[in-house]
């Protein structure tokens, strides 16, 4: 090859992988707010993420969605800002804003020039303890949000398959609900509702404001104290655990729709990092395992049943170690042309008896080892992904410090422990499989007969 | 917004007036002794290296085998050289590189990203280079990957907003080339063999056809011995002639397919502007204004903020090398889906006739001007800006002087720009959707 060598060997930068975590600089208010600040000055931008810790496995029954309804009003007004105006206002200076609800969390954002900080601030801080309900702004926003529902679940299929198949895979913890709230329960919340859902939670202290960009620390500090610092604290509930009572063998579901294609999701209940007690390692084995499946095409996944054996078209794996209660490790697949369902399942099943049977090799390891430091990397240039990872998990409880120790914890992880775990937790008795069964669609051809010219003046 | 309510904050006024002046990366441009253009903006502060090679390569090169284009971007990393996919794929990522390759109408790239510890960027730009100069194309390779193509095909048939998007190109473009979608059809899918796809790399993933954009934390010669090396296995080819421009519209059209869903997703629109338009920046400020700045623009906030009628509800130009589309786009639910989509054009037909006021134009400039930063943080971003300026021939200071221009723009340009490209009385209209019948 005639890339040895030569002109590449000038590339010296100074390359330090373990010198690299940025500093995160953490203070607290008297009102209980928790701020991080993390410095980034390759351009002059600066990202402002408040995140609540709410959001829908907080829900009771009958008022799934709350959450994210709420999220939703967040945007309507206060006493000094009418309806809209936040969002008016962050444009004229420059700024890119939105909100996200999770099962775990509610965070908002804006993204600014980073002179433009207190701006965010100040519309942050007063939404914060000083939101407006209407019923006219709610009423509308009702609808919105059922567009939404329709847009994201109602019409894709493989999105309601999965919305049906977390409500079999969990007995009685919160995740079994949809984020976006059950249909009924959406269109069934009230203004007293949302009204008593913002009390109870929207207060400083159960709120982590995360600032990444060019700053200094001491300074987003004071602007905070100024801000925030003058808000009153709540008396928060206590947070119900709602642990999920242990499986005791295979669950299965069908779900039959319109859809073009077949869709397989297989869920093994595994404890998160969180719940995981002392045994951490058991969540970096898990995550590992999870690469050795599907971290990147030279994983398993693809080069065996997506091209070696050509089960699958697609396939993946995940894990998700942040969450705030015990999840799912998931495997998931479309089958390959002429493959069934049941092909695709006994392929993915010996794939999991491949991890508890053999250790995997030592290639392996290193590469998913190689590619999280890589990634870590990465990572960094995405202001905006570094104060979710913050924000993230800070709000389920583990602490920010955990981001920082993600990489040398994966490095320990070891081919013995990937396979303990796989015997241990990738097991019948934790797990769900769901098929998404095909019925018939009209083909995509536009039918001639309801296609006319017609004058711009004749659309209603 | 009304002016008084921004005022009413000393704070506001204040930081309104003062946005500081930010420094602009520049682009260093260069000829490759194989004739690759090529684009670089040194960064510090990451180890690491971002590289786009993008070629004039996209659907828009199809001919009549719609989806070839993408199936050769497809297959590229599934075997070169003396590797197959697997050994493509341990390579890269035991270094920890990513790599992808894409299409859109217009081109085909190939974007890398390492770290630039030397050893780990050797490997990841020796396989980058085998990929583009020695793509395998193997029989039982091409079987695979042009069936998952088919089942991809078939799935967008579940998918209603792809469905409108594919009409909406077709009563747009008839038989131009843009009119197909980029993974092409079934019918024209099932019968592309092999030798096509070593046929179309060779003809386009040529150095004289190819853009090679490099943004990251390396030095200049550096940067030079990359480029030489990334291009060292391709022929220099020659660049492909010019795309014919798309028919104008006759009339207008309303196309509706029936689809068993909820929501009726709705799309229309004209032909808009190519990517080298004189009028680019007023037409790009007009549309921030109507539908292009999210829940503020006219057409959200008259769609969903007024009267709850869609989750999204958007328009834009998007600029090509032969004229892009401008369009606007929306889903309801069935029963409400006239009164949105007359909602939207109701928006259109005020703005065509008489332009924003004085204050939306102010607040567009300001939100363009004032979040410019936020276009360029990042090595990412900056790759993909710069990409667009090398692939589209604009002048190296584009990115530098585009606040300046967007600063100069007047409500009267505005007008007579949005009507002299989008004709009310040609605008195609298509819905997807209804229920099941």
């Amino acid at each position: 090859m005639q890339f040895r060598g030569l002109r590449l060997a000038l590339l010296v930068v100074p390359f330090s992988l373990h010198a690299a975590e940025p500093a995160v600089h953490e203070f607290r208010l008297d009102n209980g707010l928790k701020l991080l600040v993390q410095e980034d000055h390759r351009a002059p931008a600066v990202v402002t993420q408040v995140w609540y810790k709410v959001g829908a496995s907080y829900e009771h029954g009958g008022i799934t969605g709350i959450s994210h309804m709420l999220e939703h009003m967040m945007f309507k007004g206060t006493e000094k800002h009418p309806p809209g105006e936040f969002s008016r206002i962050i444009a004229a200076n420059g700024g890119r804003e939105n909100a996200f609800t999770g099962q775990d969390y509610t965070a908002y954002f804006q993204t600014l020039e980073k002179t433009r900080l207190p701006v965010s601030f100040e519309l942050e801080a007063d939404r914060m303890r000083n939101l407006l309900l209407t019923d006219k702004e709610f009423k509308k926003e009702q609808q919105v949000v059922l567009e939404e529902r329709r847009l994201r679940t109602d019409d894709q299929p493989r999105a309601k398959m999965e919305e049906h198949f977390e409500a079999v895979a969990y007995t009685n913890s919160p995740y079994k609900n949809p984020v976006i709230g059950w249909p009924d329960d959406v269109g069934g919340l009230t203004l007293d509702d949302l009204k008593q859902w913002y009390d109870l939670w929207y207060a400083p202290n159960n709120a982590t404001v995360v600032v990444v960009g060019d700053v200094n620390p001491q300074e987003v500090f004071a602007l905070a104290k100024k801000y925030f610092g003058p808000l009153k604290p709540s008396n928060l509930p206590t947070v119900k655990p709602q642990g999920e009572v242990e499986q005791l063998g295979v669950r299965r579901i069908t779900v039959r729709q319109p859809a073009k294609l077949p869709y397989l999701v297989m869920g093994y209940k595994t404890p998160a990092l969180r719940t995981i007690g002392e045994e951490d390692w058991e969540a970096y084995a898990l995550e590992v395992a999870a690469g050795i499946l599907d971290g990147g095409n030279s994983a398993r996944l693809s080069s065996r049943l997506v091209r070696g054996q050509q089960v699958a078209a697609s396939a993946g794996a995940g894990y998700d170690l942040y969450s705030r209660l015990s999840n799912l490790f998931t495997l998931e697949g479309t089958p390959a042309q002429g493959k069934t369902l049941q092909a695709l399942e006994k392929a993915f099943g010996e794939e999991i008896r491949r991890l508890q049977d053999e250790p995997v090799s030592a290639e392996e390891l290193e590469r998913v080892k190689a590619q999280v430091l890589a990634h870590h990397i990465y990572q960094r240039d995405s202001m905006f992904y570094q104060a979710m990872q913050l924000g993230a998990t800070e709000t389920v409880g583990l602490g920010w410090q955990t981001v920082q120790e993600y990489v040398d914890k994966v490095d320990a992880v070891t081919a013995e422990q990937v396979q303990k775990v796989a015997r241990k937790y990738l097991i019948d008795d934790r797990l769900t499989v769901g098929y998404l069964e095909p019925l018939p669609l009209p083909e995509g051809a536009r039918a001639p007969e309801e296609t006319a010219p017609v004058g711009s003046d004749h659309v209603r | 917004m009304s002016a008084k309510h921004v005022c009413q904050s000393l704070v506001f006024l204040f930081l309104l007036i003062s946005a500081p002046v930010y420094a602009v990366p520049e682009i260093q441009h260069w000829v490759s002794a194989q004739g690759g253009r090529v684009y670089f903006v040194p960064t510090e502060g990451l180890p690491l290296l971002d590289v786009k090679i993008v070629f004039d390569a996209g659907s828009a090169r199809d001919g009549e085998k719609f989806g070839l284009a993408a199936l050769t971007s497809g297959m590229l990393d599934t075997g070169a050289g003396d590797w197959d996919a697997d050994a493509i794929a341990q390579r890269l990522e035991n270094v920890g590189a990513s790599l992808g390759t894409g299409v859109s109408r217009d081109s085909a790239w190939l974007s890398l990203r390492s770290l630039t510890h030397p050893e780990k960027l050797a490997v990841a730009l020796e396989t980058a280079r085998e990929i583009l100069a020695h793509p395998r194309f193997d029989q039982k390779d091409f079987e695979r990957e042009k069936n998952r193509t088919l089942l991809a095909i078939k799935q967008r048939g579940e998918e209603p907003d792809e469905l409108v998007e594919i009409a909406f190109f077709q009563a747009l473009y008839g038989n131009h080339p843009y009119a197909h979608p980029q993974e092409g059809f079934t019918e024209t899918v099932a019968p592309l063999t092999r030798e096509d796809l070593v046929d179309f790399h060779k003809r386009f993933y040529v150095t004289s056809n190819a853009i090679v954009v490099i943004v990251g934390e390396v030095n200049r010669a550096d940067a030079e011995s990359i480029a030489e090396k990334l291009l060292s296995g391709l022929d220099k080819g020659a660049a492909p002639p010019a795309l014919p421009a798309p028919a104008p519209l006759k009339s207008a059209e309303v196309i509706k397919q029936r689809f068993p869903s909820e929501q009726t997703h709705v799309r229309a629109g004209v032909l808009g502007m190519t990517a080298n338009d004189p009028d680019y920046f007023p037409l790009y400020v007009a549309n921030h204004i109507l539908g292009g700045s999210g829940l503020v623009s006219r057409i959200s906030e008259e769609v969903r903020e007024k009267r709850g009628l869609s989750y999204s509800a958007y328009s834009y130009f998007m600029p090509l090398r032969e004229i892009g589309p401008f369009e606007m786009g929306l889903q309801t639910r069935n029963d409400k889906a006239e009164e949105a989509l007359r909602v939207a054009l109701d928006t259109l037909k005020d703005f065509a006739a008489n332009g924003p006021t004085d204050k939306e134009l102010e607040a567009a400039k300001k939100n363009i001007v004032g979040g410019f930063v936020l276009r360029l943080d990042s090595n990412q971003k900056l790759t993909e800006q710069v990409a667009a300026v090398a692939f589209y021939n604009r002048p190296l200071d584009y990115l530098a002087k585009f606040t300046e221009k967007v600063e100069a723009v007047t409500r009267e340009e505005i007008k007579r720009a949005f009507r002299s490209r989008v004709d009310l009385d040609k605008i195609q209209t298509v819905l997807v959707g209804g229920g099941a019948r």
